[in-house]
């Protein structure tokens, strides 16, 4: 599990690569929480492009870095989702809660 | 043809061990010939009872997950998980979406989510003796 990161005028783009369990879950959240210390972003894009895999950790973590954001004042959603990380996404029906746009399957 | 097959697996309830879970069983269902998408649900289902043994049921000692795949009917993929945990207290609201005792490292979904992506879940668990889940998946052939 890999984590990248860009960042241009208040929009922090966040690249997950791999895959995302419980395993990986503390390392790639310390990370991230590290880069919103950091930029202290007013947008923060979780892009899935490059998941190849997350299980409910993914769904513990999505949730996280919306609640993050909202106490900065500003918003987190996801791009990108497709696949098998996509279908947990809506088996869970947190796109009820934050927005998810879907990307081309097989993108990864 | 693939009736009677099975695999089982040992191993201590740690979390790198959740990785490998999936993946064997996603090798061991292979043979069933599933499309992405079923193997896909299937390897999550199995993330998930897994990562439930490892987070819930040991929490002062490491202990031991056993899993079993097996095929019936030469269709149907049963997986069970099962540990000698400290099984849980009350079922009904372990199985509710978002219930978690997890802390907010866990979204309380794991259950809802193999639930959704299996055709059967069981669950049975002895407070003090452990917990074992078992779901199917029927993989429809394809011509």
């Amino acid at each position: 599990m890999k984590v990248y990161s860009a960042y241009q005028d208040g929009r922090l783009t966040i690249f997950l690569q791999g895959e995302l369990d419980h395993h990986e879950i503390k390392s790639s959240v310390s990370v991230i929480e590290s880069l919103i210390e950091q930029y202290m972003p007013r947008a923060c894009i979780l892009d899935l492009r490059s998941l190849s895999f997350m299980d409910s950790s993914g769904i513990a973590l999505i949730l996280r870095l919306s609640k993050q954001l909202s106490q900065l004042g500003g918003r987190a959603w996801v791009e990108n989702a497709a696949g098998q990380p996509l279908r947990v996404i809506d088996a869970s029906g947190i796109d009820r809660l934050i927005r998810v746009t879907a990307g081309k399957e097989g993108a990864v | 043809m693939n009736g009677g097959n099975y695999i089982k697996l040992e191993f201590p309830a740690r979390s790198a061990n959740e990785a490998l879970a999936r993946s064997s069983v996603a090798a061991f269902a292979s043979q069933l010939d599933p499309t992405l998408d079923e193997l896909g649900d299937i390897k999550t289902a199995v993330s998930e009872a897994v990562t439930n043994a490892i987070v819930h049921a040991y929490p002062s000692v490491l202990g031991t997950v056993w899993l079993r795949a097996r095929i019936l009917d030469g269709e149907v993929l049963e997986i069970t998980v099962r540990d000698r945990g400290k099984g849980i207290e009350d079922i009904r609201q372990a199985l509710e979406p978002l219930f978690t005792t997890g802390g907010d490292e866990r979204s309380g979904m794991g259950f809802t989510i193999m639930d959704n992506f299996m055709d059967k879940l069981r669950v049975k668990s002895v407070p003090g003796k452990g917990t074992s889940v078992t779901m199917t998946r029927r993989i429809r052939q394809k011509r």
